[in-house]
């Protein structure tokens, strides 16, 4: 197996060793061995839903430090919509952006923007080619691994298309070129809501390189952005959003841009994982088109956020209102880039991480030495051995990770057994000794 | 492949109740799973997982309950859907794509649309029904990597 690079990752210091990540991680990434977490990297599809339930503070998500920029004559800050609501109200676009300026970034280009551009070439593509349906949006990267790693047979039903955050640095890319910065200089940078986004950076969807440079974490910037904010009132107008793109950073506003599909959004990764479980039935003949955000609420809800995911909701909603809403209203590419120029240019390959064995009839013995075990354990999936169910524990033993005795239950019926094998030899005698006993 | 690995099967039976719309579909679910798991190929997952859905479903609606069971080995799945009755008068007619004997009420929540038994015949490599009125369905469909989808 390719080692594959991941954001999450875990502290170790930090870690006590409890068992709440294992139980909330949807794909069953995790286990705890000798006291601490453990993420299975094949298996993480770096949703970050283990960063939000961790009681220690103990996963993390590594991202670029802001001082990275400094490696570039042109740092180029790329702000996630989802970074517009992370203030308080009155807090406008012009100042956010304004801000970024102040940290040191030599550019704003805006990833709402970008999001714009990437709605205008879906439509395009759901009527110009023949994609099966239902389409399932390719932009949040968790959702991307999960259908890898866990739906391999919806691969092809995935928007082949670029996502905002890619459509941005490829467009402000060339916008610098343009203005005669050498491309070595020009350092692009994403502001990101969640984990997921530095992993797809690194481990490109679609493409065999990203146009970004580094991911700096929205609660990193957070602070250093909020100090400034009050001597920016009043700052010129730099936005060049609208409304539409900014709502992307909220469930259902990257569909209602295409308003000629049938289409349905879902966030929230255990809702996704449902809801593709029933497209792959077939269950889903009457929908074109689905969002799926792994966060619940949209990006707003993302791990790396700060303010609460339902009041940034409101606050993106009012200044969206306020930037002008309109699917009809879509701004042109900029000249010499067409809609075909967001697609992707590597096919995307399923990831068989979940099989128990390379060949078929091995893993169809293994299966059945996995469901005997599965019997055989208790089914109360207290998560003790570290594994978060039993069936993941029987899974983990076939794999041969694993050990019948992890289970607390398991160890106490051989104790038992061993206690009472003691009770029965120790009142045994020789022989010799037996017989002086009967008397 | 060796004639020793031909005995490697696995067969899980679910029960399947009568108008339990709730619980529908988790067969289908724990079978497509196990494919899953056992590492068939995307195209035969997302064929096997339409094909006893829709088995699934017409047990629920149609019949006064049954079983589904899936055989697996390494060369082909064989799912078998097989229901106590009350049994389809006429097969032929049953098979024509958009027919449908489905109430009104089940028409409502989006089912019976006329398409289940061609739909589970197009999924599969080999399909057969067996129904007699009074005795109830059996449907059995096999399931296999083809050279064109294998890849």
């Amino acid at each position: 197996m390719t080692s594959y690079f991941h954001a999450v990752t875990l502290n170790k210091d930090k870690c006590v060793g409890c068992t709440n990540c294992i139980k909330h991680c949807p794909t069953e990434a995790i286990r705890v061995k000798e006291g601490k977490a453990k993420i299975i990297d094949e298996r993480c599809i770096d949703c970050g839903e283990c960063i939000r339930i961790c009681p220690q503070h103990a996963k993390m998500a590594v991202t670029d430090a802001l001082e990275e920029i400094r490696r570039f004559r042109y740092p180029v800050a790329l702000p996630a919509p989802t970074l517009y609501g992370q203030f308080k109200s009155g807090t406008t676009v012009d100042m956010i952006i304004a801000g970024l300026l102040e940290l040191g970034f030599a550019r704003v280009w805006e990833v709402a923007r970008g999001a714009e551009m990437v709605s205008r070439a879906t439509r395009q593509f759901m009527q110009e080619t023949d994609l099966p349906k239902p389409v399932i949006s390719s932009a949040c990267p968790a959702v991307v691994r999960l259908i890898r790693v866990r739906f391999p047979e919806l691969i092809n039903n995935l928007l082949p298309v670029d996502s905002p955050m890619e459509a941005a640095a490829r467009l402000a890319k060339k916008e610098l070129a343009e203005e005669g910065c050498l491309e070595d200089q020009v350092g692009v940078f994403f502001i990101s809501p969640c984990a997921a986004k530095f992993t797809a950076v690194k481990n490109p969807i679609g493409r065999d390189k990203s146009f970004v440079d580094g991911v700096i974490a929205i609660s990193d910037i957070y602070g250093p952005l909020y100090g400034m904010l009050e001597k920016l009132k009043g700052a010129p107008r730099l936005q060049r959003s609208t409304g539409s793109g900014i709502f992307w950073a909220v469930s259902g506003g990257e569909m209602s841009l295409i308003p000629q599909s049938r289409s349905l959004a879902v966030d929230g990764l255990v809702n996704v994982a449902h809801l593709l479980e029933d497209v792959v039935m077939g269950k889903l003949k009457e929908v074109d088109f689905i969002e799926a955000l792994a966060c619940a609420g949209g990006c707003v809800g993302g791990p790396l956020t700060v303010e609460n995911p339902f009041l940034a909701k409101a606050r993106l909603a009012a200044l969206a209102r306020q930037a002008g809403q309109s699917a009809d209203q879509l701004p042109e590419f900029p000249a010499g880039i067409s809609w075909q120029d967001f697609a992707w240019t590597e096919a995307l390959q399923p990831q068989a991480v979940l099989k128990l064995d390379d060949d078929l009839a091995a893993a169809i013995r293994k299966m059945e030495i996995l469901d005997e075990l599965h019997k055989s354990l208790p089914g109360l999936d207290c998560g003790s051995c570290g594994a978060p169910t039993c069936r993941a524990l029987a899974e983990d033993i076939v794999r041969g990770q694993g050990n019948e005795v992890d289970c607390v239950f398991k160890l106490r019926e051989k104790v038992a057994e061993l206690a009472a094998r003691m009770v029965e030899l120790s009142s045994k005698l020789p022989p010799s000794m037996n017989e002086n006993k009967q008397k | 492949m060796d004639e020793k690995s031909r005995d490697e099967t696995i067969r899980v039976r679910f029960p399947v109740e009568q108008g339990d719309f709730v619980r529908a579909g988790e067969a289908s679910s724990k079978i497509k799973r196990l494919l899953l798991q056992l590492g068939f190929s995307a195209d035969v997952i997302r064929r096997a997982a339409v094909a006893t859905y829709e088995a699934e479903m017409n047990i629920v609606i149609h019949s006064w309950g049954g079983f589904l069971e899936a055989e697996i080995n390494p060369f082909r799945i064989i799912i078998t859907a097989q229901d106590k009755g009350p049994g389809i008068p006429d097969v032929d007619l049953a098979m024509e794509a958009g027919y449908s004997t489905a109430p009104e009420h089940i028409r409502e929540m989006g089912f019976g649309a006329g398409m289940g038994l061609p739909n589970m015949r197009s999924c599969s490599n080999e399909f057969t029904i067996e129904s007699e009125p009074g005795q109830g369905t059996t449907v059995k469909m096999a399931i296999w990597e083809t050279e064109e989808q294998a890849k």
